[in-house]
């Protein structure tokens, strides 16, 4: 087991470490002079520009050797030093994107969790039932064939515009200071219904045809023949089918983070929801570099950390990577 | 002699299958679209060419945008670069996949150990994120720069699969037999491991053809598609932006959407209806 957690660390931090490096050369080795393109958007004074103009070559460091470059970022990093906003000139983007972090995890967390759970027990329930399998699971497909911002705009329109339930736009009502009371939680949870929805509408579906799948492969393998001939209850034999078919789900739920992550970004645009989603639209609609190039450090913290977290989960529910038999390969 | 009938055993479960004949129908249905519609419309996708917010009609099929353009005639030249990105995209990032699932499974050893610790890296990386900042710092691109970005981001799951299946053949006394007798590795890999996964490996096309144009829509849509050309990810992003939700103009959105999810659709209703044909058990009888 330590073996097994070495190794998936050892990963992450190799990981983290190209993807800073990347977020480091990308700016640096693109045609185009990124600070001067960075500026072209902004209208402020001549003289505004000039202190600005000064202020993102230093903070990009072109003044210096590229290896000692290289090095200011990484110690930037580890400072909490993101730069600083073009488009919220003078905010920090690191208080930035801080900011906008919790809607993402608000929004996230539950719609992955939800979906999972939600998905994989409908898969089971639906696998080599006839109707189910005849009407639900092509309503699967193409929920999972569809893509997500499109999902949010059906989504808002329907249920938003013509329907008039839900706001469409922002995260609690514009008339409205954050605080604590009843009247603004509803606001809060009104304003996150659609996005949630959608979110979990997508995966839901590629979570129930995946375990369907799973099922049928689980419940032609010889366990559960023999169980069967033994008369054990459907049920049972499901049982066991579940449990063995929940393990590639688990892995598929870490491979499936870059997706939903993707996913969520375009939702929160289609919503106008607060998190890094609609950062990112404004600092590429503003060519923000250093807010889009913060915002991607904080994607890949946040996805390395779900995947360790998957890591934790599978060593719970495979009793085989505790005693070290399936490490390498899971 | 025996391959014919291998062939004609394979068409007759595939084109019994319900699942593939749904598929490809639809598949060819927008195919044919895409190279027909042009041929419908009078007008260019960027052409004003008449009464702005205007809802389907007989003379505007699929109705006009806010700066009155045809929507239909921006739908039918956006399904190009749909198939274009997919084919491309989905085509490069299963042969890389393909050949470093090859390579680290039958090599093995230190060639394997690196190769599958790239496997693994890039797997973790959230590609798409990735995606952005490229795409941001490039002020030109078109859809084949957009293919080639795709292609060479979502090739790990394919090449983690390959690979395991690489290793599992590479003992068996088939390929033994043909290393003995002085085939070179290449050749081995060719003609004795990739036919045994042929099966697979069409899979493995057909689901990163829906994946990348899931990809390329999505990037569309952020505003970081194409600088120029229309395509169904950008239609949706200006229906966004220009607030057709707000002026309850559905004919704007509705369309580029339904196609998508359509053609992915049908690609993932296809595959499994290939993996019934290639695995008999999981028919339903």
């Amino acid at each position: 087991m330590k073996r097994y957690f070495g190794r998936k660390l050892f990963i992450y931090m190799l990981t983290f470490f190209l993807a800073v490096t990347i977020d480091w050369l990308i700016p640096r080795f693109m045609p185009g002079n990124p600070v001067q393109t960075m500026l072209s958007r902004v209208s402020v004074r001549a003289e505004a520009l000039e202190v600005m103009y000064g202020y993102y070559t230093r903070a990009f460091g072109l003044d210096v050797p590229i290896w000692q470059q290289y090095l200011n970022f990484w110690n930037a990093l580890f400072h909490g030093d993101l730069g600083t906003s073009v488009y919220l000139f003078p905010q920090p983007v690191i208080k930035v994107i801080m900011r906008a972090v919790p809607y993402d995890i608000f929004l996230l967390l539950p719609a992955i969790l939800l979906s999972f759970y939600a998905g994989n027990k409908f898969g089971a329930f639906a696998a080599r039932t006839k109707w189910l399998d005849n009407t639900v699971l092509p309503l699967g497909y193409i929920l999972t064939a569809t893509p997500y911002m499109w999902l949010g705009i059906l989504l808002a329109w329907s249920l938003g515009i013509v329907a008039g339930i839900f706001p469409i736009a922002g995260a609690y009502s514009f008339t409205m200071a954050p605080h604590f009371s009843w009247v603004f939680i509803g606001s809060v949870l009104m304003h996150w219904f659609l996005p949630f929805a959608s979110l979990f509408l997508v995966q839901f579906g590629g979570w129930s045809i995946g375990m369907r799948n799973m099922i049928i492969y689980e419940l032609e393998a010889d366990y559960s023949h023999y169980l069967e001939a033994l008369g054990a209850p459907r049920k049972l034999v499901r049982r066991y089918a579940f449990r063995n078919a929940i393990l590639p789900q688990i892995t598929g739920l870490a491979l499936k983070f870059g997706v939903i992550v993707a996913g969520a970004l375009v939702t929160e645009v289609v919503f106008s929801y607060p998190g890094i989603g609609y950062l990112i639209l404004a600092a590429i609609q503003n060519q923000d570099y250093f807010l889009i190039q913060g915002c991607f450090l904080f994607i890949i913290i946040g996805v390395l950390l779900a995947n360790f977290a998957i890591d934790i989960i599978y060593v719970i529910v495979d009793p085989r990577t505790r005693i070290g038999m399936a490490g390498e390969t899971a | 002699m025996t391959k014919p009938k291998k062939i004609n055993e394979f068409l007759y479960f595939a084109l019994r299958s319900n699942k593939i004949r749904v598929g490809l129908t639809v598949l060819l249905f927008f195919l044919v679209l895409t190279f027909v519609g042009p041929m419908l419309t009078d007008y260019l996708p960027d052409d004003y060419i008449g009464p702005a917010n205007h809802p389907p009609s007989s003379e505007y099929w699929f109705g006009t945008t806010t700066f009155g353009q045809d929507v239909f005639t921006q739908f039918v030249y956006g399904l190009y670069p749909v198939f274009l990105v997919g084919i491309l995209g989905g085509g490069l990032a299963s042969i890389i996949g393909m050949l470093i699932g090859f390579i680290a499974g039958y090599r093995g050893g230190m060639v394997d150990e690196f190769l599958n610790m790239m496997i693994n890296i890039v797997l973790v990386i959230p590609t798409f994120a990735l995606l952005l900042i490229i795409a941001a710092y490039l002020t030109v691109r078109g859809f084949l720069v957009e293919a080639i970005f795709i292609g060479f981001t979502a090739w790990p799951w394919t090449a983690r699969a390959i690979r395991a299946q690489t290793f599992s053949l590479r003992s068996r006394d088939f390929v033994d037999l043909a290393r003995i007798s002085g085939m070179n590795n290449l050749k081995i890999i060719r003609t004795e491991i990739a036919p045994n996964m042929m099966s697979y490996l069409v899979m493995v096309f057909i689901l990163q053809f829906g994946g990348a144009i899931l990809i390329a829509a999505t990037l569309d849509f952020i505003g970081l598609g194409p600088t120029t050309g229309i395509s169904l990810g950008l239609m949706m992003n200006n229906a966004v932006l220009w607030g057709a939700l707000q002026l309850d103009m559905w004919w704007w959105f509705i369309p580029p959407g339904v196609a998508i999810a359509a053609i992915v659709g049908a690609l993932y209703i296809t595959n499994v209806g290939l993996d019934e044909v290639f695995n008999p058990k999981l028919r339903e009888m």
